[in-house]
């Protein structure tokens, strides 16, 4: 009999107990992030300069050296660079790379040598088409760069070489320095 | 609504016409406005009910659609109607059809007898509160034929497992209703709010110490009855997958949940008439439009308080096993309202009008408890340090 009371003092004071608790969650403020579009910064800007997202080609100082190409492991980047008999440079025809084939590994980042083929912090993929989901980077037979001992000082190339180059660089140092 | 359905006729714009048509039509225009206002509440209620657990959980709940996401229960209401009405090939199709709207029937009817302010009641009937508990209880009609005619074991275990809970359950909420009646000498639900005032103290939930034991009896029963969590075995969706409602798709399978969420209302509604003074308000000015707009919202705001107060206890227990179920309905609450119900006799013969010191004393009772409880979510909001946000917006 005395467990029969002690039940019902039981249940009355930690259902008691329970409501104060969850009570006070209603002034607490909720730990949602809101994604996509009720944040404050969106998520591409907060993520670190070498994430890998989605790849990116900065066709401007790709040398069509095809050192990505051969890296990728599953084949999903396909270059093709031909040599102008006239001008002895590298005319780049085609480069595709299917996104929905990489598996982000950054194999191809590693050994290309101004940082021009990189990951970029977008990671919103989606699409409506297997089809869709290949980048092609080459409208139009396009001179491949040339890399020169001086300094570079193309007021369009310069910018972006050294954005490559400092994308190479933090890949080369240590994250602790 | 008989005198309306006179006045009209006799004088209104209803004159010249029979006297029989007269009154259907009255009671056709009543019966469409008490329907839209509950498709309101019901709907309305599902929104508020998921903003309330997620605030209890850390979330933030539907917010997309409208304001604070207000309009997601039409969004929600328009996706299962264009979802295909499935009926099992196995199924006894009649009856599967017609379960759904034998539960909606059961809880429409006892919105006829749900005040809402002094003369504004569908039919003040002189057996109302029995009328009401007799006519909710007819959704268990509904419910079991759900699960008999579903042809599936789950729905057919939920189903049983329902009519169990509602029947067991009517034991002590209709004895805690008796306690009430004892000291109303009325059935009525008007006549039941005019016995009471509109201080706290001159509620019936502090009128003596059996009432409000009685109080928490009949909310915990009708907790029971309105399938509400910790009491929802008949749905338990994650051990009879959805109970009774298993094999319904589209509008029917929303006709259900309609039921379970228009019944918050007719919970909150009459716990609201029988212990919390209905739409007692003071008369504070002759104008008598002003008086039923706040005797409405009397009602509402003490109606809506009970059906948060629902709403947060769901967010807060676990659903109880059907053998505690069973416990605690025959081993402690009936045997409660029975000595709770002698007590209360007792007391009522040796004092017939009551006694204000005995109701004070309770209602004293019942703020110190109400301080106490929010010294307590005080102490867990300083142990736990979190970043505060009062607003229910976000």
């Amino acid at each position: 009999m005395a467990g029969y009371f002690a039940n019902i003092r039981e249940s009355v004071a930690t259902i008691f107990e329970g409501m104060a608790i969850t009570a006070s969650h209603f002034v607490r403020k909720p730990f949602t992030i809101q994604y996509p579009d009720r944040i404050d910064i969106p998520i591409q800007d907060q993520l670190p300069f070498r994430y890998r997202g989605i790849l990116d080609v900065d066709l401007e100082i790709c040398t069509g050296c095809l050192a990505c190409e051969r890296a990728c492991p599953i084949d999903c980047i396909v270059i093709e660079a031909k040599k102008n008999k006239e001008t002895k440079e590298m005319v780049l025809e085609r480069f595709d790379i299917d996104i929905a084939k990489c598996m982000y590994c950054g194999l191809c980042s590693e050994p290309c040598p101004t940082g021009s083929i990189h990951h970029t912090p977008e990671f919103e993929g989606s699409d409506y088409s297997l089809e869709s989901l290949i980048r092609r980077y080459v409208k139009a037979p396009v001179s491949a760069y040339k890399v020169s001992k001086e300094p570079e000082m193309d007021p369009e190339v310069g910018p972006i070489l050294k954005r490559g180059l400092r994308y190479l660089d933090e890949f080369a140092t240590p994250e602790d320095g | 609504m008989q005198g309306f359905a006179d006045s009209l006729l006799q004088g209104g714009i209803l004159t010249g016409l029979p006297t029989e048509l007269g009154y259907a039509l009255v009671v056709a225009l009543f019966a469409f406005l008490v329907l839209n206002f509950i498709m309101l509440n019901a709907g309305i209620f599902s929104w508020a009910e998921r903003r309330v657990w997620a605030r209890i959980q850390s979330r933030v709940g539907p917010n997309r659609v409208g304001p604070q996401g207000f309009l997601q229960w039409l969004a929600d209401g328009l996706k299962n109607i264009m979802k295909e009405d499935l009926v099992p090939e196995e199924a006894d199709a009649p009856l599967f059809k017609a379960a759904p709207y034998l539960a909606m029937m059961g809880f429409f009817a006892s919105f006829a007898a749900l005040p809402f302010a002094q003369g504004i009641i569908v039919a003040d009937l002189n057996v109302g509160i029995l009328y009401i508990t007799a006519a909710t209880a007819l959704v268990v009609v509904g419910i079991l034929m759900a699960g008999w005619s579903s042809n599936n074991k789950w729905a057919l275990l939920g189903g049983i497992r329902s009519a169990a809970q509602i029947i067991s359950y009517e034991i002590p909420a209709g004895l805690a209703v008796v306690t009430v009646v004892i000291y109303s000498g009325t059935l009525s639900m008007q006549g039941i709010i005019e016995q009471q005032g509109w201080e706290p103290w001159n509620w019936y939930m502090f009128a003596n110490p059996f009432l409000t034991i009685a109080f928490f009896i009949f909310f915990v029963s009708l907790l029971a009855e309105g399938n509400r969590t910790p009491f929802d075995l008949p749905e338990a969706e994650s051990e009879l997958v959805a109970g009774a409602f298993t094999e319904y798709s589209g509008l029917r399978n929303l006709l259900f949940f309609l039921v379970e969420w228009g019944n918050l209302y007719v919970i909150g509604a009459v716990c609201a008439t029988l212990f919390l003074g209905g739409w007692q308000v003071p008369q504070f000015t002759d104008n008598g439009f002003v008086i039923a707009v706040a005797q409405c919202l009397s009602f509402f705001i003490k109606t809506y308080f009970l059906v948060f107060l629902c709403m947060w206890i769901r967010g807060t227990l676990p659903r109880v096993r059907v053998d505690q179920l069973m416990t605690l309905c025959w081993k402690y609450l009936v045997p409660m309202t029975f000595v709770n119900l002698l007590c209360a006799m007792l007391y009522f013969v040796l004092f017939p009008q009551g006694s204000l010191l005995v109701s004070l004393t309770m209602f004293g009772l019942g703020v110190g408890v109400l301080l106490y409880f929010f010294r307590r979510v005080a102490f867990h909001l300083r142990r736990a340090k979190p970043e505060i946000h009062v607003s229910p917006f976000i």
